[in-house]
C-alpha cells in the first residue's frame, strides 16, 4: 500500500499553483485559500448542522431563540415518533424499489438500443437514430400534460409502472453509450464471432462487462435522478402508500404541522440513504456525474 | 455469405497469423439490429412520441384532465395563452429566476473546483460538502431551508441577522422582494455542486506541463490562473452555463413547495402554472397549449447547446 503511493507521488507530476511548485508547501497565499475553502464549507454544512441539531431537541424547545445548538438534553424522541408511523419506511421501499427497476431497466435497454445503433447495420437505422437524438431536447416536464392522460388510459396513475415506465425512456443515455460503443476496437467482438458465438452472447458476455465504467455512469446517474425526482412522481401518485419519499416528505409538513423536530427527523431520515452511498461511493458517484453531466442531460 | 464462422478457424489451426476475418462475421455485424433496439424504441415511443404528438392534439383541443369530451378548437388555446398576463408573470418569474442563479451556479461553482483543485488537501472535505447536498431530494432541501429561513422570531437565519447586528424579520419568503432571492439562494446551495464536479473534472483534465512551462517563464499564480486555467476551461464554462440555464428554467419544485408561487404570485414558475390550469384547474388542453411555448423556449437554448458540444467534440478530434 504504502510502496504504491510512494510510487504514485514520485510518478505524479508536481505543479502546485501557490506554493511554487515544490508539493504542498504551506505558503501565505495557500493558508489564505484554505481557509475560505473552510468558510465555504461551513457555510454549506451550517443548514445540514442546524436541522440534525434541530432534531435532536425536545419538541418544545425547538422554537426557543438564541442559536442554541443542544436543548436541555439530546433525545431520538422526533425519530422514533417519525419512525413508528410508518409512512417514512413506506416510502423509502417505494422509491429504492422504483429507483431500482429505473435504473436496471434504462442500463438494459439503453445499452442493448446503444450497441444496435452503434454495431448494426439495419434499414432506417440513421433515420430512428436521428429520432432518438431529438429527443434529448424534449424535457420530461413538458411532457406531464398528456403523459398524465396517457397513465389514466394505461391505467397505471397510482402504480410503480406508472412512475417508472416514463422516467426509463432517456435518449441522453443512449447518446452517452453510443459515443463509448463507437471508440470500443471491433477486434474482440470479430475474435468472439471467429470462436462461433452469437450476437447476444457477444453483447452479454464480451461487450458488457468491457462497458462497465460507463454503464456504472450511467447507472448511478440514473438512480440518483430517479431517486430525487419530484414533479413526476408527484403528478401520477395521490395515494400516500404509493408515494415516492420525496414526495411523501412534503406532506409530511403538512402532517406534523408545526412538530419542527419531527419534520427535520424526517428530512434527516430522507436525506441520509444517498448521503450513505456517497460516503462509500465516493470516487465513482463524482466520476459518474461528471461524465454523465457533461454529456447528456 | 453461406460460409460458416468455424471453417476458417479449423483452416488456420497452427496459428501462423492473425486469421483473415471470414466473410460470415459481416453477417454477423448485420444481424438482430432491429431485437437490440427495439424494446428501448418501443418504450421511448410509448412515453415520450406518443405524448409529444397526443399533446400537440390536446393543445389543440378543449380537453378535461381524463382526456373525455374533446372538441377541437384548432388555435384557441395558443391565442389565449398569448393573452394570458398569467402566462406571462410566471414566463417572466422563470427567466427572472434564471437569470438570478445561473450566474452564482456557475461562479460559484467555478471558485469551489479552483480552490479544491489547487489545495489539493482533503478533497474529500470539499466534495462531501459541496456536492452532497446535490444528492438530497427536493422536498429534503426544501423542507431543511424552510426551516433555516422561514420562522421570522425563531428562525436560524434571522437569528443569525441578529447576531450580526442586521435587521431580523426580513420576510426571506413572505416579502416579494425577498422570496425569489430565498429561492435562489436554497437552489444555489442545493445544485451548485454539480457543476463543481463539471469544472473538477475539466481542471484535472488540463496538461500539468503547461504550467511547468509557465512556471519557468516566471509566470505568478494570478498570471497563469488568468493566461492558462481559464482560456482552457472556456469551453466547458460554456458547456456548463448551457446546462444550467435548461436547468433553471425547468424549476418547479423549491417554489412549489416553499412558496407555493407566492406572495402574490411572484414567485409562480411556469410550470407550476402548467400544473396549475392542468391538474388542479383541469383545463388539460389549455395546459398543453403553454407546455409548448414554455418547450419552444427550452428548444432554442437546447439548440445553442447542441451547437457548443458539436464544436467541442470536433475540437476534441483535432
Amino acid at each position: 500500500m504504502s510502496a504504491l503511493t510512494a510510487v504514485r507521488n514520485a510518478i505524479r507530476p508536481r505543479g502546485d499553483e501557490d506554493s511554487g511548485g515544490r508539493g504542498a508547501r504551506w505558503t501565505r497565499g495557500r493558508v489564505a485559500l484554505l481557509a475560505c475553502a473552510l468558510v465555504l464549507a461551513v457555510l454549506w454544512v451550517l443548514p445540514l448542522a442546524w436541522a440534525l441539531a434541530t432534531s435532536l431537541k425536545p419538541e418544545d424547545e425547538t422554537t426557543d431563540t438564541g442559536l442554541h445548538w443542544i436543548g436541555s438534553e439530546i433525545t431520538f424522541n422526533a425519530y422514533e415518533q417519525v419512525w413508528a408511523s410508518g409512512d417514512l419506511t413506506r416510502w423509502m421501499f417505494n422509491t429504492a424499489y422504483i429507483a431500482s427497476m429505473t435504473t436496471l431497466l434504462t442500463v438494459v435497454l439503453t445499452a442493448m438500443a446503444a450497441y444496435g445503433f452503434s454495431r448494426t447495420e439495419f434499414r432506417g437505422r440513421k433515420l430512428l437514430y436521428g429520432l432518438v437524438m431529438a429527443g434529448i431536447m424534449v424535457p420530461p416536464q413538458v411532457l406531464i400534460a398528456p403523459l398524465f392522460a396517457e397513465m389514466v388510459a394505461f391505467g397505471l396513475v397510482d402504480t410503480y409502472w406508472g412512475v417508472i415506465l416514463p422516467q426509463v425512456a432517456t435518449p441522453a443515455m443512449v447518446f452517452i453509450l453510443v459515443k463509448f460503443f463507437d471508440g470500443l476496437p471491433r477486434e474482440l467482438e470479430e475474435a468472439a464471432y471467429v470462436d462461433g458465438a452469437g450476437r447476444w452472447r457477444v453483447f452479454w458476455r464480451i461487450v458488457m462487462p468491457l462497458s462497465r465504467p460507463v454503464l456504472a455512469a450511467v447507472a448511478i446517474f440514473t438512480f440518483i435522478q430517479t431517486w430525487n425526482n419530484f414533479l413526476w412522481p408527484f403528478l401520477v401518485t395521490t395515494d400516500p402508500n404509493a408515494m415516492t419519499l420525496p414526495v411523501g416528505l412534503v406532506n409530511v409538513q403538512s402532517t406534523y404541522g408545526v412538530r419542527y423536530a419531527q419534520v427535520m427527523a424526517s428530512v434527516i431520515i430522507g436525506g441520509l440513504p444517498l448521503l450513505i452511498v456517497f460516503v462509500f461511493f465516493q470516487r465513482q458517484i463524482v466520476r459518474g456525474v461528471a461524465h454523465t453531466g457533461l454529456a447528456g442531460q | 455469405m453461406t460460409t460458416t464462422t468455424r471453417q476458417p478457424r479449423e483452416a488456420t489451426a497452427p496459428p501462423v497469423g492473425p486469421p483473415a476475418p471470414p466473410r460470415g462475421i459481416r453477417r454477423h455485424w448485420s444481424e438482430h439490429g432491429l431485437a437490440f433496439t427495439g424494446p428501448f424504441l418501443i418504450v421511448y415511443a410509448l412515453f415520450l412520441i406518443v405524448p409529444l404528438i397526443w399533446g400537440v392534439r390536446m393543445s389543440l383541443g378543449n380537453d378535461n384532465i381524463a382526456g373525455t369530451q374533446s372538441e377541437f378548437v384548432g388555435l384557441d388555446n395558443y391565442a389565449e395563452a398569448l393573452r394570458d398576463p398569467d402566462v406571462w408573470s410566471s414566463l417572466g418569474n422563470t427567466v427572472w429566476f434564471t437569470m438570478l442563479s445561473t450566474a452564482p451556479l456557475v461562479v460559484i461553482a467555478l471558485v469551489m473546483a479552483l480552490m479544491a483543485h489547487h489545495l489539493r488537501f482533503v478533497s474529500w472535505l470539499w466534495r462531501l460538502s459541496w456536492f452532497a447536498p446535490f444528492l438530497l431530494p427536493s422536498g429534503v432541501v426544501c423542507l431543511l431551508w424552510l426551516w433555516v429561513i422561514y420562522p421570522s422570531d425563531f428562525g436560524f437565519a434571522d437569528q443569525l441577522l441578529a447576531a450580526f447586528g442586521l435587521e431580523p424579520g426580513i420576510g426571506w419568503l413572505t416579502d416579494s422582494r425577498y422570496a425569489m432571492l430565498s429561492i435562489v439562494l436554497t437552489t444555489v446551495w442545493w445544485t451548485v455542486g454539480f457543476n463543481f464536479l463539471l469544472y473538477l473534472a475539466a481542471l484535472q483534465a488540463i496538461p500539468r506541463h503547461l504550467y511547468e512551462a509557465a512556471e519557468i517563464d516566471g509566470a505568478g499564480g494570478w498570471q497563469r490562473l488568468r493566461s492558462i486555467t481559464l482560456p482552457l476551461l472556456s469551453r466547458t464554462t460554456g458547456v456548463v452555463l448551457v446546462l444550467q440555464l435548461l436547468a433553471s428554467l425547468k424549476i418547479f419544485d423549491q417554489v412549489y413547495i416553499m412558496t407555493g408561487g407566492g406572495p402574490d404570485d411572484s414567485t409562480r414558475p411556469i410550470l407550476q402554472y402548467v400544473y396549475q390550469t392542468g391538474f388542479t384547474g383541469y383545463r388539460i388542453g389549455y395546459a398543453s397549449a403553454i407546455s409548448y411555448i414554455f418547450f419552444a423556449l427550452i428548444v432554442i437554448v437546447s439548440l445553442i447547446h447542441l451547437r457548443l458540444t458539436r464544436r467541442s467534440r470536433e475540437e476534441n478530434a483535432s
